[in-house]
């Protein structure tokens, strides 16, 4: 039974004299304690459906289409009274940037007893003292200090760790965790994501981890989902996907790692550059940059299909499943 | 912390010296102080002998150091008019202008913070509409105009309130006359400081909903939402409190041009304060008192401006010096 299921999402932003579409069609499902993965360039749209799953899209953005079923309630018909008692308790954010999420003029203490008492009846002190135990749950030393002081005092890494406490505060069930170690230099980046997997593991927490670096995913996550300009490209189990892509993309972004550069060679970076909003192509967006593009790619757009590894949306693969059913039929006959 | 009050206060130094010294040139290029002492029933030798006597001869440098040892030891010279000491004569009049603009700020800040701060909230409700064209149009409205339709309604059509002067006054303290204290005070305060008030209120509601517009966008807001916190503590506390710091400093700034309106309110309503007392001595070319007028006013400003810098830095964790407030 599907915890979160998201069904033919799309985002558009009206401007003045267009729309445009960011998300098309969006579909996927989580269940209760999995941890999923959404990776994708820059301008994917990967942030965007983090927001959208909250209703917390800047304006001129909007759901136009589709549904997120929540146990039984549509998250898209839901009004700001709804709203309110499921961020934060029910489904928690943790956002990129910890330098610039946390109120600059409020203390930790502040930030949090008000997410807190925002959902239980208790009193300050009780408040306090279940901040300060989540504080050092996030292995924050000298909890009782720090739950005095203003962001600003303390170090990234610290920061982002307030606010992975934050997030774990009301036992949310679902936890979306938006590039929550791009900021931070790497052996903190290792640390966070160690007790991120670790809470969410604990506490039976489901985690959506958005992240452009596949690196992190095969850390984390179950299953991956990959996004190219507002798709879902390839969807199956991370370990399948990272041992073998299908997509062209996903393989690019493998092929871009830094581990998988022999000594000496330069990073194979995908050529060309992610299509920005309003630029998205014809057919198959990849195609621009993909080495196997043929006429058909130009026109006409791939549908996901279970290749037996992955569900992949490409007409290359396609082909290949359709040699291979053939030659199988072959040998059958004989 | 003290490397930041020390320079505050090299600052307040040096503009003070900058305002010294302008209304030392000012006070030797209005009229002649020879003229002005003795009229023109001198023969020119004994004129001589007084220019000289006054050290009227010196060099110019030499001149501005007395004349700045003197203002320092608080000898502003002596009025032309009053014939008393320049201070005494502006310290008279100085609690009927703070009055003033105390009441003219703080009906600034009790209607400007909740129509901006609406305006942003409800950016399509039709009240935030008409509150950003009003506070557009506010802008470019003289304060003599406004001045003017108050007086014509509420003094002269409905005759509620009184127009000019201050009415009834007390002495606080034994040296504050306020007319804060009496309801005869109060009611002829009201006019002035409206007016006064309408002319700042304006660049207050813009400012403030530009810049809670702006928080409102903000990562940390949308962050606090992610937290299911009540709406009005997204708005009130996340949002409202990084909001005033911008104001607070910019609205330091409006404090001086609120002096200087206070010189056209105080014509207008004869207010006998010192923007009326300045008006007088410039149609009577009162040269020492202008000057003085001068440096009291600035060092008034130069006095809110620090004030203002303190409060932001109260208001401002991220400024605080570790170690400093605990
Ligand atoms: N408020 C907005 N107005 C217009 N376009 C927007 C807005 N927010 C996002 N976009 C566009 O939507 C697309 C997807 O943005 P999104 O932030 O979801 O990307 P992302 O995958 O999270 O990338 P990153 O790794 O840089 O965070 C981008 O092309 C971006 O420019
Ligand atoms: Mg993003």
């Amino acid at each position: 039974m599907a915890l979160l299921t998201v069904e033919h999402l799309q985002v558009d932003f009206r401007l003045r004299q267009q729309t445009l579409t960011a998300l098309y069609d969006i579909s996927f499902t989580l269940s209760p304690g999995e941890r999923l993965a959404i990776v994708g360039e820059s301008g994917a749209g990967k942030s965007l459906l983090g927001y959208a799953i909250v209703n917390l899209l800047r304006q001129p953005g909007y759901i136009s289409a589709g549904a997120i079923h929540f146990h039984e309630q549509n998250l898209t018909k839901l009004g700001s009274r709804q709203w309110q008692q499921i961020r934060g308790k029910k489904i928690a954010m943790i956002f990129q940037d910890p330098m610039v999420t946390l109120n600059p003029v409020l203390t930790v203490g502040e930030q949090m007893v008000e997410a807190i008492r925002a959902h239980q009846k208790i009193s300050a002190q009780a408040a306090k003292q279940l901040a300060i135990h989540k504080l050092s749950q996030v292995k924050i030393s000298a909890a009782e200090q720090r739950f005095e002081q203003y962001p600003h005092e303390l170090s990234g890494g610290m920061r982002q760790r307030v606010v992975i406490a934050i997030a774990m505060l009301l036992n949310p069930e679902i936890l979306i965790a938006d590039e929550p170690t791009t900021a931070l230099d790497v052996t903190i980046q290792a640390q966070i994501l160690h007790l991120l997997k670790q809470l969410c593991e604990e506490q039976g927490v489901a985690l959506i981890l958005i992240t452009h670096d596949f690196g992190v995913v095969s850390r984390i996550a179950e299953r991956t989902l990959v996004m190219y300009a507002g798709r879902i490209v390839e969807r199956g189990p991370t370990l399948e996907i990272i041992n073998d892509p299908q997509h062209p993309y996903t393989q690019g972004l493998l092929n871009a790692l830094p581990q998988m550069a022999l000594a000496g060679q330069r990073l194979n970076q995908i050529p060309g550059h992610m299509p920005s909003l309003g630029e998205h192509p014809s057919g198959c967006a990849f195609h621009p940059r993909c080495p196997y593009a043929t006429e058909k790619c130009r026109w006409q757009r791939p549908r996901p299909i279970y290749s037996g590894i992955s569900t992949v949306a490409c007409f290359a693969i396609e082909e290949l499943l359709a040699e291979t059913n053939l030659e199988e039929g072959d040998d059958n006959h004989d | 912390m003290i490397g930041f009050i020390l320079r505050r206060l090299l600052q307040a130094v040096l503009v003070m010296l900058t305002i010294s010294f302008a209304s030392f040139v000012i006070q030797g290029k209005l009229g002649d102080p020879v003229t002005q002492m003795v009229g023109q029933n001198v023969t020119l030798a004994e004129r001589a002998q007084l220019t000289e006597s006054l050290g009227l001869n010196d060099p110019l440098l030499q001149q501005y150091a007395r004349y700045l040892s003197d203002a320092l030891s608080g000898d502003l010279g002596v009025s032309y008019y009053h014939k008393q000491a320049t201070l005494a004569v502006i310290g008279d009049r100085l609690p009927a202008t703070l009055e003033l603009s105390f009441c003219a700020l703080l009906i600034v800040l009790l209607t400007a913070t909740p129509l901006g701060v609406f305006a942003a909230i409800r950016p399509r409700h039709i009240l935030s509409r008409l509150i950003v064209i009003v506070s557009t149009l506010g802008l470019s409205v003289p304060i003599f105009v406004v001045a003017m339709f108050l007086v014509y309604f509420f003094a002269v059509e409905w005759q509620w309130l009184p127009s000019f002067g201050r009415g009834e006054t007390h002495l606080l303290f034994g040296f504050w006359s306020s007319g804060l204290v009496t309801k005869d005070g109060l009611q002829h305060l009201l006019l002035p400081s409206v007016s006064l008030a309408f002319v700042l209120a304006p660049i207050f509601v813009r400012l403030i909903r530009a810049q809670m517009l702006e928080e409102l966008d903000s990562d940390y807001v949308r962050y606090a939402w992610s937290k299911g916190i009540p709406a009005h503590r997204v708005y009130f506390v996340h949002a409202l409190k990084n909001t005033m710091l911008p104001v607070i400093t910019v609205g330091g700034i409006q404090v001086g041009t609120l002096i200087a309106y206070t010189i056209l309110t105080e014509t207008i309503f004869q207010w006998p304060g010192m923007g009326l007392l300045f008006m007088e001595a410039v149609s009577r070319v009162d040269a020492p008192l202008i000057s003085a007028y001068l440096i009291v006013v600035g060092l008034i400003f130069v006095l809110i401006n620090t004030l203002v810098d303190l409060i932001y830095l109260w208001v401002n964790p991220r400024v605080r010096i570790p170690g400093y407030g605990q």
